[in-house]
């Protein structure tokens, strides 16, 4: 059963609507992403949902009880702000204690659980520190030891990653993971990095100007993704347009070639569609395709090192830019000019039910 | 200088919490006030009628007496009559009154600027022990009432001086004595003693404006240019002056109009040869009554002193455009070589031996008038030896004045504390058009004040002639600037996130108010009072009009004391101002230690 339910959430600033027929359910002690582009509504749904903000339509449902008339301070949730948000005036400990206090818990059990919180965060022996002298990463797990401290039914997390460095980023996003998961919290997260969703979600909710534009596990987003807005969002940027040339055998005209690809659903002979290439499922050929590869042929525009792989940008003779990580060996290694043939697992070719759109970014 | 949260000014806080500051004031204006915060339960209409009170009071006690002015000035007689114009520009007196006026407000600006900005300079640039203390203590003359400067030069300069008994004592030594009439260094009642007041009053300008914009000059464009082959004199020529030289203008501007308006210090010092247009439209007004003329002289020196702070709003404007500034550490070095210490102390000694020298001057005076020390001055305070009907005992002002404070300080919070939020409202139109009307006050000469309100509210409808609230309201008026001003920075730094995270976490509305804002702008707040004690207590150009002759302040009795004959009579002055500059002194000393942020952002 969801533990809480949002359904059919409007809201508008000016005339501008924000939110448009939101709905979704966070199951018990899972963690859901809401990930999507700055200006996507996400924050603005954080706040409704704390009751920071109203809808002006739809409705918020914790365990089948309408939340509208329950004030902020009455509904238990946490919430932890992107700029933590830490009261300047109090000290570490107090901060933390903030949420005990309001619960008129005694100040034994307050101490105790305050230090309890900062030992989960990895931050003993900070209670007299004041805020405002700590470090980023420092302020980070005081905010969150303050949202965990009172035990919320619900925790919101708001971009609580993004005003990190990279390296702190990515260790606290680990460690944040095994924390939540630790205390078993049911929590929203919301984030515009798809990595960080990713890494941290159950399941992954995309929003899109106001509006959900695909959800599921992390797994099927970034495989399957709805739209080719979503995939180049996902960091998916090989799209090709192309043509359903027959229903059985079911056939795909494309810049690539004629390309027989399991069947999609829903389209019928003669659609448009758009081919998404996954940029991990070349391998460099040497005279042809492997048997049952697909060739792809072009001249390569850049070779750049990025670490793990080399990211190979080639100009295909259709006019496609396209982008592929592969390993090379130094003396294989292509340069800028050079013709070279590729071989593409079929696989590694989704299908989209539309025409790749206009590069919008928005945001 | 860290108390119980960081300081909010660029020249003690460091710039990364200017820009926390500045990023959180940014969010208010984007994500709405507190009223929104509170979950939309405030009754609107409840938060409108509270948002009126200041211009409510504005109205009435503001614009009403200016707009009787004008009625009075423009059609004494109710028919449009222009004849007090006329009389003004076609009378040479009135000519040479505003080429006074403007001259030695030029003078006394360019004199504070070549006593402040050596001070100004080294502050900025050095790093030396007590140099918080010493900042400070350069301040203290701003919060002086003028009474209270006037007197300390009195007690300095005048015939029975320090300084002329020194110089005496030098001409006895040297058996000179018997050559020269009278005392040795004639000042009382020439310009020259205005000037150096004014520069008194006003360095502390120059040292706080551009010394604190100086220390955060980042150093490297200097060095930058040094690099590129620029000399010392070249390089400050043409990369430091520059830079500067906003804040430069907009400290002279301050200083400038300070001087132009100046009231109490050219009517005490200056004698009846010397007169500013403020000096002239209280002669018009009270001694000789001519009511249109001195309105007259309102109007003009109103247009002239808004034009001054539309021009000076201006500029700060533009001396505020982000240029790299850097915590004042990274700037400021010890003094270590013999040159630098020989420039910090000559340049900040010499400014404190200045602004000191007057004040203990004063203390010494009001207890040693006539040789021995005694307390009899003070003693005499309580006293009334004329029996006359308009005088009462001295000390009896001294309750006056705090009453009278005491209702300002209850009333300025009261307007300031609603004007300051109004003007965090995350409307932005609305902010600009409050944020100038709120200063108007203090760009409007104390003496016009109290003039428009002899003309506006000595009259029926709005009778208050009697009233005891009339000091108090023109107090609130001078002084609640001071208070938003005060609150403003606190309030801009409160971050909305921080009630929302109590809320949150589950505090009611109104523990938010007692868990975040009340601890918050407490200090603020606890500022704000303390101006409006000390303006209210040193308030004389208003008071000086409006005052009831059986109800005088600690000023007004100064300026009757030492305009008085005899030793008993200036004995008395000097205590009186003694005890006001020590009220003054501690409420500046209270100030200082629980301020957040730069309340000098006038």
């Amino acid at each position: 059963m969801a533990l809480l339910e949002v359904r059919s959430i409007y809201k508008s600033y000016g005339d501008t609507a924000v939110l448009e027929d939101i709905s979704f359910r966070v199951d018990e002690g899972k963690i859901v992403c809401l990930l999507g582009p700055s200006g996507c509504g996400k924050t603005t749904l954080l706040r409704i949902i704390a009751g920071l903000e109203t809808a002006e339509a739809g409705e918020v449902i914790y365990q089948n009880r309408p939340l509208v008339e329950v004030p902020v301070h009455r509904r238990g949730f946490g919430l932890m702000f992107q700029d933590y948000a830490l009261f300047p005036h109090k000290d570490v400990a107090a901060n933390v204690a903030f949420g005990l206090r309001m619960q008129s818990q005694t100040a034994a059990q307050i101490e105790q659980r305050v230090s309890e919180m900062l030992a989960l965060v990895g931050l003993e022996g900070y209670e007299a520190r004041r805020v405002y002298d700590l470090s980023g990463g420092e302020q980070q797990r005081v905010a969150l030891a303050r949202s965990l401290a009172p035990g919320p039914r619900l925790l919101m997390l708001d971009e609580p990653l993004g005003s990190l460095d990279r390296a702190l980023r990515e260790e606290l996003m680990n460690e944040l993971r095994s924390i939540l998961k630790d205390v078993g919290v049911t929590a929203i997260y919301v984030t515009h990095d798809q990595q960080e969703a990713f890494a941290l979600a159950d399941r992954v909710i995309i929003l899109r100007q106001g509006r959900i534009v695909q959800r599921g596990t992390p797994q099927d987003v970034y495989r399957y993704p709805a739209s080719s807005w979503v995939a180049r969002f996902l960091g998916l940027s090989n799209l090709v347009p192309g043509r359903i040339v027959g229903r059985t055998p079911f056939a795909v005209d494309s810049a690539l070639g004629r390309l027989a690809l399991p069947a999609l659903d829903g389209v019928a002979e003669g659609q448009e569609v758009t081919l998404l290439v996954r940029p991990e499922a070349a391998r460099l050929a040497q005279r042809a395709a492997e048997a049952g590869h697909i060739p792809i042929e072009g001249t390569v525009r850049r070779c750049s090192f990025r670490g793990s792989h080399y990211l190979l940008q080639i100009d295909h003779e259709a006019g496609l830019h396209l982008e592929f990580e592969l390993m090379f060996r130094a003396e294989d290694l292509p340069r800028r000019g050079d013709r070279i043939l590729l071989s593409l697992r079929p696989e590694a070719i989704s299908l989209l039910a539309e025409e790749p759109d206009e590069r919008s970014q928005d945001g | 200088m860290r108390q119980g949260y960081p300081a909010t000014s660029i020249d003690e806080g460091g710039t990364a919490w200017y820009n926390v500051v500045r990023g959180a004031h940014e969010t208010v204006a984007r994500e709405g006030s507190l009223i929104q915060v509170r979950g939309g339960r405030w009754r609107p209409w409840i938060a409108v009628l509270v948002y009126l009170l200041p211009l409510l009071f504005l109205g009435l006690f503001f614009f009403y007496p200016l707009v009787e002015i004008f009625r009075l000035s423009l059609a004494p007689q109710g028919a449009l009559d222009l004849s007090p114009f006329r009389r003004l520009l076609s009378d040479p007196y009135y000519g040479r009154l505003l080429g006074f006026t403007t001259g030695q407000a030029l003078a006394s600006t360019l004199l504070t600027l070549l006593v402040g900005m050596p001070a100004a300079y080294a502050f900025a640039h050095y790093d030396f022990r007590g140099k918080a203390v010493l900042r400070a203590l350069t301040t203290i003359p701003f919060v002086l009432p003028t009474m209270v400067v006037a007197a300390a030069f009195t007690a300095l300069l005048g015939p029975q001086g320090h300084l002329n008994r020194g110089l005496l004592a030098i001409l006895d030594l040297l058996g000179l004595r018997g050559q020269i009439q009278g005392p040795p260094l004639q000042l009382q009642q020439t310009l020259a003693l205005v000037l150096i007041a004014h520069v008194f009053y006003n360095a502390a300008i120059i040292v706080r404006v551009v010394g604190g914009f100086w220390a955060n000059l980042d150093p490297r464009v200097e060095e930058a240019a040094r690099v590129l082959g620029a000399g010392h004199w070249r390089t400050f020529r043409e990369v430091t002056l520059p830079l500067l030289l906003p804040s430069i203008v907009a400290a002279s501007l301050l200083v400038f109009l300070f001087c132009f308006t100046s009231f109490g210090v050219i009517l005490v010092l200056g004698g009846p040869g010397l007169a500013t247009i403020e000096v002239e439209i209280y002669y018009q007004a009270v001694p000789l009554f001519n009511l249109p003329v001195a309105a007259a002289l309102s109007i003009g020196q109103m247009a002239f002193t808004y034009a001054i702070m539309a021009f000076y709003t201006r500029i700060q404007a533009k001396a505020s455009v982000p240029l790299n500034l850097r915590p004042s550490e990274a700037t400021q070095k010890r003094p270590a070589t013999l040159g630098s210490r020989l420039i910090v102390w000559s340049s900040v000694g010499g400014l404190l031996v200045f602004l000191l020298a007057p004040l203990l001057a004063l203390v010494d005076r009001s207890l040693s008038l006539e040789g021995p020390y005694t307390l009899r001055y003070y003693q005499a305070l309580m006293t009334n030896p004329t029996q006359s009907f308009f005088f009462v005992p001295p000390a009896e002002a001294i309750r006056n004045s705090l009453l009278v404070a005491s209702t300002t300080v209850a009333l300025s919070l009261t307007i300031g504390l609603i004007s300051a939020y109004l003007l965090t409202s995350p409307s932005a139109p609305l902010r600009s058009i409050l944020d100038p009307l709120f200063m108007l006050p203090l760009g409007t000469s104390a003496v016009t004040l109290g003039f428009g309100y002899i003309v506006a509210l000595g009259t029926p409808p709005l009778n208050l002639r009697t009233s005891l609230l009339l000091l108090p309201l023109a107090h609130t008026l001078v002084a609640f600037p001071f208070v938003v001003r005060s609150l403003l920075p606190a309030l801009r730094g409160m971050n909305p996130h921080w009630r929302e995270a109590a809320g949150v976490l589950g505090a009611s509305p109104l523990r938010v108010i007692r868990e975040i804002d009340l601890p918050i702008v407490a200090r603020a707040l606890l500022v704000g009072a303390v101006f409006a004690f000390t303006v209210s207590m040193g308030e004389f150009g208003a008071t000086l009009l409006i005052a009831r002759p059986r109800f005088p302040t600690m000023p007004v009795v100064i300026y009757r004391l030492l305009g008085g004959q005899g030793a008993l009579n200036q004995g008395q002055g000097l205590a009186m101002s003694t005890l006001l500059m020590i009220v003054c002194a501690v409420g500046f000393v209270l100030i200082e230690r629980f301020r957040v942020g730069e309340i000098g952002e006038f």
